[in-house]
């Protein structure tokens, strides 16, 4: 048996995740309508006054987007681990960390690109001015697939586990505190006309090192998971 | 395994001479607990001289602060135990790794809430976005996600294994938040907090907090002991030595 | 003002220095309390499932040779 090499096992991979989330396209859907629904409600609960809606825009569509990104975290692995292709992957010769970076990729394709495109619509609902969109969508380009990296190590470890959302959540936090203070401090800076060059490249920083790293640990993650 | 870790210690890893060898040391460790805990009592709330600044409020800092090193010490016990379960699959590092998780979220509630108590006289508010005390929020989160995933799963060694290796993540991830909020802090120019600066310390303020520190140590090893121990008998439940210890307990 | 009277106001931060002495107490106490009733119920329950086997065994003694 001659086995295919790594780019070719790579791209199926990719491909398979990509046709089930397009066969899916309601799903994919959920999240970036929750995110509108989230961010048409603040106007009613703060008033519509420009100025206090411009100080908060970009945290709330960051947070926003945060929140919708942890409703549809859940179920990154889950059709795998019910259908046992999950456990195949992990038997397959392929290193593991690499395939399961890829499902990563397709995850955060089919959930966080659909939102940071919608992102500049939230904003401008929200009156975040103009000129500060660009460093909100650079932000979100940056600090979105951190969220779906480090979400992938931690639903890696719940999936031999009855399904909670709320545990997710509970451990998600500490993790994304750091990601959300320096993409909302490149926005705030920006909105305030200081540089933001700083924050951005710790995120970008944050990014690499996630890049290499959460690969590797969502593997160990989720040999200690579903080693029964 | 390697010849040079010493027999007594491959022994001591065994459930039912860590039951024994716990059970002997426990009402040690309590005793001196309870001890230390009264002397620093005493020293901090009658002998020490009220702060000319802070006044008497001052005098949680001798609860306040033991419990904050606790709160990190354990996480550290926490997180080395951790990876020794993960590496050599130990059954009591497992169990030493989980069972610290609730000592040390206790340790970081009362931290939280003393700190609190104390910051509502002495800055004018119950809470401050400051970068201790957001870590010290975090290490909450940290610790309860710990034991809600160890606590998730059927079977409990393998939920052991995964809530170490959040454990392990959680190391990595504190400093980087203080590192954060400390940025995050200059930006929005808050408040800075600065209880602990350069003020130094009276001997007779001082040797209560040693004492307190040393006796919350001691709590925290009797509290562990017990833990380990009832642990134990839960999870080794078929075997002949548990039978034996809860035949014997239903005689008395 | 007595010895006791003064001790107890703490100089006037009596409602922040005694909330903070409580919570602690009270929390390493069910800290402390919490193992030892876990340690009731696992015996407990080790007990009522050592009798209810010893009860089986007796009602009914194991085939002396296990069938095929």
């Amino acid at each position: 048996m001659n086995r295919p090499g790594l780019g070719t096992a790579c791209a199926a991979m990719l491909r398979r995740d990509l046709a089930l989330a397009w066969r899916r396209r309601g799903d994919i859907a959920m999240p970036v309508l929750y995110a509108v629904i989230v961010a048409t409600l603040f106007p009613f609960a703060l008033g519509p006054e420009d100025t206090l809606l411009q100080r908060i825009a970009g945290g709330v569509v960051l947070v926003t987007v945060l929140l919708a990104m942890l409703l549809a975290l859940d179920a990154m692995f889950a059709s795998d681990i019910e259908d046992g292709s999950l456990e195949q992957l992990v038997l397959s010769p392929q290193p593991l960390a690499l395939l399961l970076g890829m499902k990563i990729l397709a995850h955060w394709l089919a959930t966080a690109l659909p939102l940071i495109v919608i992102a500049p619509l939230l904003a401008a609902m929200l009156h975040l001015p103009g000129t500060v969109i660009p460093v909100l969508l650079l932000a979100l380009l940056l600090a979105t697939p951190l969220l779906s990296l480090l979400g992938a190590v931690l639903v890696a470890l719940t999936a031999g586990t009855r399904r909670s959302g709320m545990l997710l959540a509970l451990m998600l936090l500490p993790l994304c505190v750091p990601a959300v203070i320096f993409a909302a401090g490149a926005v705030a800076a920006a909105q305030q006309g200081l540089p933001w060059l700083a924050p951005i490249a710790w995120l970008a920083a944050a990014l690499v090192l996630a890049v290499v790293l959460a690969p590797l640990a969502c593997a160990a993650a989720l040999r200690i998971a579903l080693d029964a | 395994m390697s010849d040079w870790i010493p027999l007594w210690l491959h022994k001591l890893g065994s459930p039912p001479t860590f039951y024994r060898f716990a059970g002997k040391l426990q009402p040690w460790a309590m005793t001196l607990a309870l001890l230390l805990g009264a002397v620093a009592l005493y020293g901090g709330l009658l002998l020490a001289p009220a702060d000319y600044q802070q006044g008497d409020a001052y005098r949680i800092i001798f609860i306040h602060v033991p419990s904050a090193w606790m709160s990190m010490f354990i996480y550290a016990v926490m997180g080395v135990a951790s990876f020794v379960a993960l590496v050599w699959r130990i059954k009591l590092a497992e169990v030493v790794a989980m069972q610290s998780a609730p000592i040390g979220a206790a340790f970081t509630f009362i931290t939280l809430v003393t700190g609190s108590l104390w910051g509502k006289p002495m800055w004018g508010t119950w809470w401050t976005w400051d970068a201790r005390l957001t870590s010290e929020l975090v290490l909450l989160f940290l610790y309860l996600g710990v034991i809600g995933l160890y606590h998730a799963f059927e079977d409990r060694r393998q939920g052991a294994r995964a809530a170490g290796f959040l454990a392990i993540i959680g190391v990595i991830n504190v400093p980087i938040v203080h590192f954060s909020v400390n940025w995050w802090n200059t930006l929005h120019q808050g408040s800075t907090v600065n209880v602990f600066g350069q003020s130094k310390m009276a001997w007779d303020m001082l040797w209560p907090l040693l004492t307190m520190t040393l006796a919350t140590k001691f709590y925290y090893a009797a509290s562990l002991f017990r833990r380990a121990r009832t642990d134990l008998l839960d999870m080794e439940g078929g075997k002949d030595w548990v039978r034996k210890i809860a035949e014997d307990e239903a005689d008395r | 003002m007595s010895a006791l009277q003064h001790f107890l106001a703490m100089g006037g931060y009596a409602a922040y220095v005694w909330p903070a002495y409580a919570v602690f107490f009270v929390v390493l106490i069910a800290d402390s309390i919490a193992p030892a009733l876990r340690r009731h119920r696992v015996l407990r329950e080790l007990r009522a499932r050592l009798a209810r086997q010893s009860a089986r065994q007796q009602r009914q003694p194991p085939p002396a040779t296990p069938s095929a």
